[in-house]
């Protein structure tokens, strides 16, 4: 390796609070070469963005370096007065941020704050340079949009036009904190491309900070890996893929869901993270660690390269220290341990069915704020779902897959259709027949925080629903009972005597599950339950759902934009896009033999982690069209790479490959085949094989 | 736009009627037009035919909502509630209990006013968006802490304290403009400097730190973050970013009262002689007119929906991200 581009050694930064210094940053090292694509990776509060905000120089004000050396060419950036490290910051070293939402003012116009960077390389007019700015970031129709403000474009647009102030000032490395984590997945590959592109076309190097395996793998050179306020593990990224070497980096790896996992458990970290409150004497991983032995509790383990370039921190490879040498020990810990009565449950009938249910909302104009016209957020969706069994419903942020789940519940009356619940037609239910009903569907969210009470003890928050549905005789009985739930869903009885902001943000999701299963539930609607967690934390919740579905034999209405959750824990998947149910069939139909080209374009579109799928991305241009205003024809047209003058004049009925599998798309005709189902997807085959052909 | 400024403007109708009505009853029903007629002719000389003329004379000798007497429309227009209320609608305000034109009061009152009330908000406004974004340049200093104490304290402290104590030691001791009075024309500027001053120097505290925090709000966003990471000037970054965000809910707040500094300000008005609505309020409740304290309870009502309304439009002008419909 040439000569570094950044070189930090040695970084702590601290955080001062009322009960002492939390050591969020404790002793980072790293260098960045240049033009390389370096990636910081660790789970929430672990300081990954605190060490880029401390090589910016921007930390909040509590936060203070208290040693290290951050060196670029032959400057300590620490050592810098301010005023030089302004001419640092948007020039040498720029930086995008996790939020395009927040990270752009929303009282200037786009094309200002672009101009901005600029103009600190010389007055006169940047107009120019901006629309060539906006064009590199593949903005269509610059002119315009340089005129427009932050509110006025989507996410994915807010954060090229993030990317586009950061190159302004012609950057030597991009630090990236995590860029694509708010946007949706084929939204994540556009920008993902571009920075690709970008670094490419510029020479620039990338500090990518994420907790993501799959974006790693898909862009890093070489990785790092944070944990507690320290890095653990350095390697370049192909030989980490192949064979992480630090624990942690391994149970990372063993607790990511995939569909070679179904059935068993995901390995789990027992524990949680570290206090950051005091010094570390000893591996700070030791708590949690399988291996851990006796040298771990008493020293901290130092760096060692145990191959070429690869660098690790952990007594294991110290031939000081470890007894036993790496190679005899067991690797697999308890993951991948069946879990118990994975024989699936014989189906019979639908417990839930819904049928062409639509959820339209009003738009409102004019003088007397008359409907003028209706956003069809969920425009005829049909699905069933037989006991104890998993539907996932898939799609990204915007096409309705929320609201039928609201609609489902009659949280939102529906417009049209019908929901029928074991027989029972739940539309025309009101008052106290829906509540006595509404005990056998419970619903759980992405954000379990908000929807608890604050200021109630877990306990009440349990109690209270068993009240409104008369569970439970006496307080003593009722008491009990939520004893069980808490132990159930791995949680000590003494927390009901504590209040939501007590617990982790897995912890809380646990509470919540518990709370849906206080009144006895046949169904439960998961929205989106493990989007706000980390993976590790993210595996507990999923093995509990998935025991918790064996035990009991609940049936889960699974909403997500995640597929590797999907995979793991769906026996079907509906694929929405714009409000319709574009693609259903079972977990193994859809997702390995999709059809509709919006699915393979979302399946393609998901980073993956392993090294060996060098798959194609399709790539979709554009964003998702609004609701209120879908395109005519088949509302995919404007993205499909596969689209035909004919699916420009109506919408595709369903075709059927077999009993579960269909798909809305005129490359297998037009739902007229649907009778010849056998025939149908003989035909569809092969013209599928065809324009994939063209395609290319 | 258009079509939301008639639709709230159309809105306001049924509230103004509303505030019409309560007044209405708060000073008829409690107040009888008998008790008030009592009232006005004083203690010694009450006979009952004093008191009916009284009423005849002033317009009360009708019934209160419904006339039963008359016929066709007159058995709502001859009514008290028709002839003292519903013209206030017109902004037709009738005349006061002594006989003035109230609408004519209004008209030469309201420059008085106006002339205390624009300065003391514009020149409050600079000094204290001044103020804040200094405390908050220093925020987390000494400094920060010393000012907010400051302010905490000077809210406190009641606006009677700094009336007097300005009257005292502006006028009394160093005798530099008169302490109380008013002249009309061009020298009116000496009788109304001191109240200016005191009104923004009472307004201080409450102001500073109510900026200071919107400031500290809008430094601690993201988009302050992205403008640091470009590298800009802790001055671009206050005064490009910060303050252009902030401004949203500054202006907006001070555009609210906007209307209402017609009103004039009570305690002002009276303590320094100023010939305003605000004192012209505080003598008829002195002198127990309801005409004029009814005018002025509608016209405030009216002022502040007006108030209401262009707030609404005046975010549009500052904040992109809104759009009326
Ligand atoms: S040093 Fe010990 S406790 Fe720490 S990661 Fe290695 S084996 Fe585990
Ligand atoms: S119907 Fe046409 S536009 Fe729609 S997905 Fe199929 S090929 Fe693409």
């Amino acid at each position: 390796m040439s000569e570094p581009l950044l070189e930090v050694r040695g970084l702590k930064t601290w955080f001062d609070t009322a009960g002492g210094p939390i050591r969020a940053v404790e002793g980072v090292d790293l260098s960045i070469a240049r033009g390389e694509t370096f990636a910081l990776l660790g789970e929430s509060g672990c300081g990954k963005s605190m060490t880029a905000l401390s090589i910016m120089r921007l930390l909040p004000a509590a936060g203070r370096v208290v040693a290290g050396e951050v060196r670029l060419g032959a400057r300590n950036l620490l050592a810098l007065p301010e005023m030089a490290m302004r001419g640092v910051r948007g020039r040498q070293l720029a930086m995008i941020f996790q939020e395009p939402q927040s990270s752009l003012n929303p009282v200037l116009s786009v094309g200002t704050q672009i101009a901005e960077t600029l103009r600190r390389r010389g007055k006169g007019s940047h107009e120019r340079r901006v629309l060539d700015l906006l064009d590199a970031v593949g903005i269509p129709d610059p002119p315009r949009r340089a005129r427009e403000y932050p509110h006025q474009l989507s996410g994915g647009m807010k954060q090229r036009v993030m990317i586009a102030i950061a190159l302004a000032g012609e950057p030597e490395l991009l630090i990236a904190d995590e860029p694509t984590t708010a946007l949706d997945v084929t939204i994540q590959a556009q920008v993902l491309a571009l920075l690709r592109d970008l670094q490419r076309r510029t020479g620039m190097a990338l500090l990518l900070i994420t907790h993501d395996l799959g974006v790693v793998a898909e862009m890093a050179d070489r990785v790092a890996v944070m944990y507690a306020g320290h890095v653990v593990e350095q390697a370049p990224a192909t030989a980490f893929f192949a064979q992480p070497a630090h624990p942690y980096s391994r149970k990372l790896f063993a607790s990511l869901p995939n569909l070679g996992k179904r059935a068993t458990r995901l390995a789990v970290i027992r524990g949680s993270v570290p206090s950051l409150a005091h010094e570390f004497k000893a591996c700070r991983f030791e708590a949690r660690c399988d291996y851990a032995w006796s040298a771990c509790r008493e020293t901290l383990p130092r760096w060692l390269e145990h191959e070429p370039g690869r660098r690790v921190r952990c007594h294991l490879y110290d031939p000081a220290q470890a007894g036993e040498s790496l190679t005899d020990r067991d690797f697999v810990g308890d993951t991948g341990k069946p879990m118990a009565g994975t024989e699936p449950i014989p189906v019979r009938g639908s417990l839930l069915q819904v049928d062409n249910l639509k959820v339209h909302f009003p738009i409102h104009a004019g003088l007397f704020k008359r409907v003028v016209g209706h956003v069809r957020a969920v425009d005829g969706v049909s699905l069933a779902i037989p006991p104890g069994r998993t539907l996932a419903l898939v799609g990204e942020s915007g096409c309705g897959k929320t609201t039928v789940g609201k609609g489902i519940l009659q949280l939102l009356r529906p417009s049209a259709g019908s929901v029928q619940y074991a027989g029972e037609e739940l539309t025309r239910l009101g008052g106290r027949a829906l509540r006595r009903r509404r005990k056998e569907l419970q619903i759980i969210f992405q954000d379990p925080y908000s929807s608890m009470n604050p200021r109630m003890m877990i306990g009440d928050i349990l109690e209270e629903g068993m009240i409104a549905q008369r569970i439970g005789r006496t307080r003593a009985a009722r008491l009990e009972r939520v004893a069980a739930l808490l132990a159930q869903v791995g949680l000590d009885a003494d927390v009901m005597r504590r209040y939501p902001h007590e617990f982790s943000g897995g912890q809380r999701q646990r509470i919540c599950i518990a709370r849906a299963l206080a009144v006895d539930p046949k169904l439960i609607i998961c929205d989106e339950p493990t989007s706000a967690l980390d993976v590790s934390v993210q595996a507990q919740i999923l093995n509990l759902l998935q025991e918790l579905q064996q035990r009991l034999g609940l049936s889960y209405l699974f909403i997500t934009h995640n597929l590797a959750v999907v995979e793991y824990l769906a026996h079907e998947v509906a694929v929405m896009y714009l409000g319709r149910v574009v693609e259903q069939g079972t977990v193994e139909e859809v997702l390995h033999a999709p059809r509709h080209p919006y699915t393979r374009a979302l399946l393609s579109a998901v980073p993956t982690v392993d090294p060996q799928s060098k798959r194609e991305i399709i790539r979709l241009a554009g964003d998702l069209p609004s609701p209120a205003n879908p395109p005519a024809g088949c509302h995919f047209h404007p993205r499909c790479p596969q689209a035909m003058p004919q699916c420009r004049e109506g919408y595709p009925g369903a075709t059927h490959f077999s009993t579960t599998h269909s798909a809305r798309c005129y490359l297998y005709g037009d739902g007229a085949y649907a009778q010849d189902a056998e025939n149908g997807a003989y035909a569809a085959t092969e013209k599928t094989e065809r324009h994939v052909i063209r395609s290319r | 736009m258009i079509a939301y400024i008639i639709r709230r403007t159309l809105y306001a109708v049924p509230i103004l009627i509303g505030v019409n009505l309560l007044t209405f009853f708060l000073f008829f029903v409690v107040n009888s037009p008998d008790d008030m007629a009592r009232m006005h002719l004083g203690m010694k000389r009450v006979t009952p035919a004093a008191v009916e003329q009284w009423k005849h004379a002033h317009g009360y000798d009708q019934p209160l909502l419904w006339n039963a007497a008359a016929g066709g429309a007159a058995k709502l227009t001859d009514t008290i509630f028709y002839a003292k209320s519903v013209r206030l609608f017109m902004f037709d305000f009738g005349r006061s209990d002594e006989g003035r034109d109230i609408g004519y009061d209004i008209r030469q009152r309201m420059w008085p006013s106006l002339a205390i009330a624009i300065p003391t908000l514009l020149i409050g406004l600079l000094v204290n968006i001044t103020f804040a974004m200094l405390i908050a340049f220093f925020r987390g200093t000494a400094f920060d802490l010393a000012a907010v104490v400051l302010c905490v304290m000077m809210m406190s402290v009641s606006t009677l304290f700094y009336i007097i104590g300005g009257q005292f030691l502006i006028g009394k001791i160093f005798d530099l403009v008169p302490i109380s009075g008013y002249l009309p024309g061009i020298e009116a500027w000496k009788f109304l400097i001191l109240p200016v001053a005191v009104g923004i120097v009472s307004g201080i505290g409450m102001g500073t730190r109510w900026y200071r925090t919107i400031f500290l709000e809008e430094l601690g966003k993201d988009y302050i973050r992205t403008a640091r990471a470009k590298g800009l000037s802790e001055r671009l970054v206050l005064f490009r970013h910060a303050l252009r965000n902030a401004l949203v809910p500054i202006l907006t707040g001070i555009v609210a009262v906007l209307p209402l500094l017609f009103m004039g300000s009570l305690l002002l008005e009276s303590f320094f002689g100023i010939p305003g609505l605000g004192s012209y309020t505080i003598d008829a409740i002195n002198s127990q007119d309801f005409a004029i304290v009814r005018a002025m309870v509608f016209l405030g009502s009216a002022l502040y929906i007006i108030g209401l309304l262009l707030t609404d439009i005046s975010y549009t002008v500052v904040d992109p991200r809104v759009r009326l419909r």
